[in-house]
């Protein structure tokens, strides 16, 4: 299997270094926790996640996840469906409830490390005929910084504006959301995450049924985030881009079948693991827990 | 008419309860939640009821405690009943508001039948009587009803106004809102308790059909309005006014007109949001049924007119020369519709100076002809695509590439010929126009 090409990369995934030994590198903005995301150090990865299960109804989706972030890397999410992809999102986020485990962001829980994580959601999870435009949407990303019960600003206005601008889509800060095509909305969405600001980000299938035009201007996006030293979470679906768009993979099925560098992971092994013959005796004992009503 | 203090002080509490709901009935229809006000007016009854039988009163600060307690209630077992029964969310609604409901009859007829808990004036609100009972507030004999739908007003409106934007991001992504740290849940049972006590506080006047209707139907009549939240809002409460308004008048005009005394006020408010939502259908601008079928019948004109272009620029290709031209009659033959309707889509294309009238009917302008190239470029561009790319065999792909000519913008005339590597024929051998 190739290597990410170099036009699309400009770290250490072209360089023969293992990401998670570059502990010598400079932190890429003042005052950023020291670079450092082996499993010794989970206490100052971007994302730490210790033996965590996640079920619905009772039936496990997530199984005994353990998984240190590596810090300034675009992360692709693979896996097949109702693998626990968006689901591990959502449970990082306390969207839904995990049966056990803990989770933290640069060492401490998400509720402390809100100001530094960014969010997109699957982009079918709204109602697109809302009545807000685009700029509205955006502005959305800053209601945590403005505090509740103030109003958004003129000033907040023009951050959003920006955001839009950088996302190509300055032309329809006024327009009804409804009135934008898909690959619109999913860019309107990724401003949004971009006025978070934030030092992690999360993104639910921010691919999922756009132009070729979009998907380029987003993964332009995500690149220029990792020049930030930003850290990105992708749900990815498209196998065949993976290898050009993630510097890291997290293979998952509910459980993590392999993490890690993407030239090192992304194997046929490894991608029979995840999508061929499915994990039988977990979903078995997954299915028998449900049935019988065992809680975990 | 006979219009009396009486009437006012009836319209004011009409339009204060309708106003009170129309605001918090914004964010239901909003979040697809337009029955949660309908189960909650229902199932505040138990708290009413319990309400009085340990206060042994009908204090309305009891009251509305009682009723803001079952609204979270209501919320939260609905959300339980669907999750832990597996029922579908509007099933498990309608299992939760009917047994609180019950339990509120039960509760009234076995507990305090003595006192007057009427569950029909429940239903349809005495709004006439309201200002029979008065307090004495500031020199002025106020109607007690005024005075506490006044407060819920004000309750709602700063909630709406405070909570706006927190209102906004909960309703539109309740995902994203609870991490950023507004928690979707706690807004959702807030605006329950509001919704509870909104209704508690209008069912003496208006009754909780007309709460149910003021709501849903000023919310959803300002939707088709707007396309901002903010206007919505202000539309909706617009509404509301008015058809407090319009609904007492019309209960004391309209049944006159039929012989009849005047008639319930509740009733005919929420007949008068119902025609506004009517006449908001269909006229809306945008989104109403007028606004669609005019903008579905240009868009038909518009085809209908580049197909004539098309024609006439065919007609010429065939006779080797410009200058040809078409009878009215003659075009409604070739495109297969009424002259009436070929004439009207004449005169647009005359009047942009496509079309011109010649000896023998009408003919194309040179800035028609270029426009007309310009179709039967795409057309034929089409035509050589479909073959390419399709496999269709050349007789089949006229119909598609009919169709296709219309929705061709400069763009894709671009893409298309770089994919067809600019060919100057199409499948049948005619020749494509070259790009202007």
């Amino acid at each position: 299997m190739n290597k990410p090409s170099a036009a699309t990369t400009t770290n250490a995934s072209a360089a023969p270094v293992h990401p998670r030994a570059s502990l010598a590198e400079p932190a890429p903005w003042p005052g950023a926790p020291k670079v450092a995301t082996g499993a010794e150090h989970p206490e100052d990865a971007p994302l730490s996640i210790h033996d965590m299960t996640v079920a619905y109804d009772r039936k496990p989706v997530l199984w005994d996840i353990d998984y240190n972030a590596p810090q300034g890397k675009l992360i692709g999410i693979i896996g097949p469906n109702g693998a626990g992809k968006s689901t591990l999102i959502k449970a990082v986020l306390g969207l839904v409830p995990m049966a056990s485990g803990k989770v933290s962001i640069f060492g401490k829980p998400y509720s402390k490390q809100r100001r530094l994580v960014g969010y997109v959601p699957q982009r079918e999870s709204v109602d697109w005929d809302f009545p807000v435009s685009a700029l509205d949407v955006v502005a959305m990303g800053l209601y945590r910084r403005i505090g509740w019960c103030l109003p958004v600003t003129r000033r907040h206005r023009n951050a959003a504006r920006e955001a839009l601008d950088r996302v190509g889509m300055a032309d329809y800060a006024d327009r009804q959301i409804s009135r934008l095509s898909g690959g619109q909305q999913q860019r309107v969405f990724l401003a949004r995450a971009l006025v978070q600001d934030a030092l992690v980000y999360f993104m639910d299938e921010p691919f999922a049924g756009v132009d070729a035009a979009t998907e380029q201007a987003i993964i332009a996006l995500l690149q220029e985030l990792r020049r930030g030293g930003k850290t990105v979470l992708v749900v990815h679906h498209d196998l065949q881009t993976v290898e050009t768009y993630f510097d890291e993979l997290l293979l998952l099925n509910m459980r993590i079948v392999a993490a890690g560098e993407t030239g090192e992971v992304f194997t046929q092994e490894n991608l029979h693991k995840t999508y061929g013959g499915r994990l039988t005796l977990l979903d078995q004992a997954a299915e028998a827990m449900a049935r019988k009503g065992v809680r975990r | 008419m006979h219009w009396q203090t009486l009437d006012t002080w009836i319209v004011v509490a009409g339009a204060l309860s309708a106003v009170s709901c129309a605001l918090l009935g914004n964010f239901l229809v909003l979040r697809r939640a337009s029955m949660m006000g309908d189960a909650i007016s229902h199932a505040v009854l138990p708290g009413l009821a319990l309400a009085f039988l340990i206060t042994d009163s009908r204090d309305s600060i009891a009251m509305f405690v009682g009723a803001g307690v079952v609204g979270v209630l209501t919320a939260v077992m609905t959300q339980w009943v669907h999750r832990v029964g597996r029922v579908d969310p509007s099933a498990s609604m309608g299992v939760v508001f009917t047994g609180l409901f019950a339990l509120g009859l039960i509760l009234i007829v076995r507990g305090a039948d003595h006192v007057d808990l009427d569950p029909g004036c429940v239903l349809y609100g005495a709004i006439e009587l309201t200002p029979l009972d008065t307090v004495f507030l500031g020199g002025w004999d106020v109607p007690r009803a005024v005075v506490i739908l006044a407060v819920v007003f004000v309750i709602n409106a700063l909630f709406v106004a405070v909570f706006f934007k927190e209102l906004r991001i909960s309703s539109f992504d309740p995902q994203l809102s609870t991490t950023v740290g507004i928690n979707a849940t706690v807004m959702h049972h807030a605006l329950m308790v509001l919704v509870a006590i909104t209704a508690v506080a209008s069912f003496e006047s208006v009754g909780s059909i007309l709460v149910i209707a003021m709501l849903i139907v000023p919310a959803a009549s300002a939707q088709l309005l707007t396309d901002r939240l903010g206007s919505m809002v202000l539309v909706s409460a617009a509404i509301a006014v008015a058809s407090a308004v319009l609904g007492h008048a019309g209960a004391m005009t309209v049944p006159g007109w039929f012989g009849f005394e005047d008639t319930s006020t509740a009733g005919m408010i929420a007949v008068a949001a119902g025609v506004m939502f009517a006449v908001t259908w269909v006229a809306a601008p945008r989104q109403g049924l007028v606004g669609k079928l005019l903008h579905r019948v240009m868009v038909r004109l518009r085809v209908l007119q580049e197909d004539i272009l098309g024609v006439l620029y065919r007609l010429e290709e065939y006779r080797g020369g410009e200058g040809a031209g078409l009878s009215i009659a003659k075009l409604g033959e070739v495109l297969a519709l009424r002259p009436a309707f070929a004439s009207v889509a004449i005169r647009g294309l005359v009047k942009r100076g496509e079309v011109t009238r010649t000896g023998h009917g009408y003919g194309l302008t040179r800035g028609g002809r270029e426009a007309a190239a310009r179709l039967v470029r795409a057309h034929r561009l089409w035509e050589s695509y479909l073959v390419k790319f399709l496999n269709l065999p050349p007789d089949h792909v006229h119909g598609p590439a009919e169709r296709l000519e219309h929705v061709t913008d400069a763009a894709m005339h671009e893409a298309l010929a770089d994919r067809t590597d600019r060919p100057e024929h199409d499948p049948q051998g005619r020749a494509i126009p070259p790009s202007p």
